[in-house]
């Protein structure tokens, strides 16, 4: 049985309550939902803002954020072969697991996108030509929006999403809520069930995660539940576009109560939410339309069982 | 002819398009699709495969020989992961660190370290409606993609017409997805966050020297930026598909278009043509990884 979000408050004193909007499934409206929640936050001015979906960051895009700081990211080393100390003898190659390294004309040279960082080619090197270098694969930045501090990054196409620039970005978010007396850590996730998505869990208040009313969003929603469960984080579900098909929306209510997982609301499908997105902004900001009231309702529901404050209605 | 169907944004149509386009083109040549999605593979739930063999796929972790070991330390000092620690007399490994690099193993003096592979997903292969069908899961817990994708993409065929679904994003996932593919159909929606997304893609495709067209999906709803930029950029767009409710509806119980509305036959089979030609048509430039030439 999938833990109903609230059981566990895992609010402390001094430490930010941390909600994560995640999917499973892409293009649910994760980011849409999480900048709506950066604006209804806004009045308390008591919400620092993540965007942990470094591999392709939205949230930004209808926050109005003004650029504070920007740092490079460096993930790993990767290997480079001084081609004057290289006797192609091909060690290096028969030894890299990740086929990062070819050979041509006698001397060797590594794939950047392919090499992983381990080293073991700088090892096995009969002639030192293999060197570990830094490589920066990133940057994350700290930005003012008109709703509170964003923390946010970009990973360069390409890279190896370790989850290490999600947990960079995580930890300035918390540090930020912190030092300025802020407790709530809003982060917008990823889609997917792997490592970056992992890292923008572990050790939330509360997950929301955003379904979809299809047999493809159902699957995928069951998937990243089954991570909520596995790592001990409590999870809610909304359904956005809900009346795209009421079937599935209602197959999605019953696993839910099935497995003891409150479904916090109900959004339908509105244009208002993409024509807001198109001027920039979130749509509670702009729209008093049918999705802004829900998303409104959801807010409140998800900070109420966030901060321990509220019992699920599907707790058995 | 390896097509990649890959967007930077989720949710935009990749899975859509590869079952429609892998439908319509079977008709007239072989056709694999790979669903190369391994965190959230959808592809089977529209083409609904009969699976007849399914795969473990492993990763080597190390065990160490508590006989052998010295406790020099060594293995601890040359992983690059943090996956071993060497604290008082006692080696820890921690698995779901471990990249299965093999460094340990082959350093380490004592020969004192083995490894044993651990599940982490499976990759299964069947048939559907005349086409072959492969794809991976992860198990849920799981963090590394992968190493799933690399045993799906192993079963990738040389001949006939492979379309390769991709996960969204521009990391390793993506990356391992797409590699290899001689075109990549990029979709696409008219938004902000489409269009941001895309250029991140397009950025992936030009690092790994794949060319590239662009479908717009939901074509109706957002603005023309997606539009200009592929005009600035050169990427030829292959299609515009508006918002089609029914269409939505169909999806959202598993059905595909092509199979459920006959009109959507020829959509799928002139698309299907004009990114065969432009695939055909293109010459692949190889842009040199790091700064290492191949």
């Amino acid at each position: 049985m999938i833990k109903a979000a609230g059981q566990t408050s895992l609010h402390d004193k001094g430490q930010p309550i941390q909600i994560t909007v995640i999917s499973g499934k892409g293009g649910t409206g994760k980011t849409s939902i999480a900048g709506c929640f950066a604006a209804l936050s806004a009045p308390s001015g008591d919400a620092v803002f993540a965007d942990c979906d470094v591999d392709a960051a939205n949230l930004a895009l209808i926050l109005r954020p003004t650029l504070k700081e920007t740092h490079g990211f460096t993930a790993s080393k990767k290997a480079r072969i001084d081609p004057q100390r290289c006797t192609g003898c091909g060690e290096c190659a028969r030894a890299c697991r990740s086929e990062a390294i070819t050979g041509r004309d006698g001397s060797f040279a590594v794939d950047h996108l392919l090499c992983e960082g381990c080293g073991i080619c700088s090892h096995v090197c009969p002639t030192g030509a293999v060197a570990m270098e830094d490589a920066t694969s990133g940057r994350w930045f700290i930005s003012d929006t008109p709703y509170g501090p964003l923390v946010h990054a970009r990973l360069s196409p390409g890279e190896e999403n370790s989850g290490k620039l999600v947990t960079v970005v995580r930890n300035k978010a918390k540090e930020i809520a912190e030092s300025q007396g802020r407790n709530i850590l809003i982060i917008d996730g990823p889609p997917g069930i792997g490592c970056p998505v992992i890292a923008s869990l572990a050790g939330v208040s509360c997950a929301l995660v955003v379904a979809e009313p299809t047999l493809s969003g159902i699957h995928d929603m069951e998937r990243v539940l089954e991570v909520c469960r596995h790592f001990g984080v409590p999870a809610t579900v909304c359904i956005n576009r809900f009346d795209l098909h009421e079937q599935s929306s209602r197959d999605i209510e019953e696993f839910c109560d099935r497995n003891g997982i409150e479904v916090v609301g109900r959004i339908p499908f509105d244009r208002a939410v993409t024509e807001a997105m198109v001027r920039g902004l979130p749509v509670v900001e702009c729209s008093d339309g049918e999705a802004s009231k829900k998303i409104r309702r959801i807010w409140g529901r998800v900070l109420e069982i966030a901060s321990g404050a509220g019992q699920p209605t599907a707790a058995r | 002819m390896i097509l990649s169907i890959a967007s930077g944004k989720g949710g935009t149509g990749k899975t859509t398009v590869a079952t429609n386009l892998a439908l319509t083109l079977s008709g007239s040549a072989r056709v694999q699709l790979v669903d190369a999605d391994v965190e959230e593979p959808n592809a089977h739930i529209f083409l609904k495969p009969a699976f007849m063999e399914t795969e473990q796929v492993t990763v080597p972790v190390p065990e160490i020989d508590e006989d052998r070991c010295t406790r020099c330390g060594k293995c601890a000092k040359v992983c690059a992961f943090n996956a071993i620690a060497v604290i008082k007399d006692h080696v820890l490994v921690f698995p779901e660190l471990c990249h299965g690099c093999g460094g340990c193993s082959l350093l380490c003096p004592e020969r004192a370290v083995v490894e044993r592979p651990r599940k982490i997903g499976v990759v299964e292969a069947g048939v559907s409606c005349g086409i072959e069908f492969v794809h991976g899961k992860l198990n849920p817990g799981e963090a590394f993609a992968p190493p799933v994708t690399r045993a799906v993409k192993k079963r990738v065929r040389q001949d006939g017409i492979v379309i390769v679904d991709a996960p969204p994003g521009t990391s390793c996932p993506a990356v391992e997805a797409v590699r290899g593919s001689d075109f990549c159909l990029l979709v696409t929606e008219p938004t902000p966050f489409g269009l941001s997304d895309l250029e991140l893609a397009v950025e992936m495709l030009e690092k790994l020297g794949i060319p590239a067209a662009v479908i717009i999906n939901r074509s109706d709803i957002g603005d023309e930026k997606v539009d200009r930029y592929c005009e600035e950029k050169g990427i030829p767009v292959v299609g515009r598909i508006p918002f089609d409710r029914k269409v939505a509806e169909a999806y959202a119980r598993g059905l595909t278009a092509v199979l459920t509305f006959p009109e959507w036959r020829e959509v799928y089979a002139s698309l299907g043509d004009r990114v065969l030609n432009l695939a055909r048509a293109a010459r692949p430039s190889r842009a040199p990884a790091g700064d290492e030439r191949r």
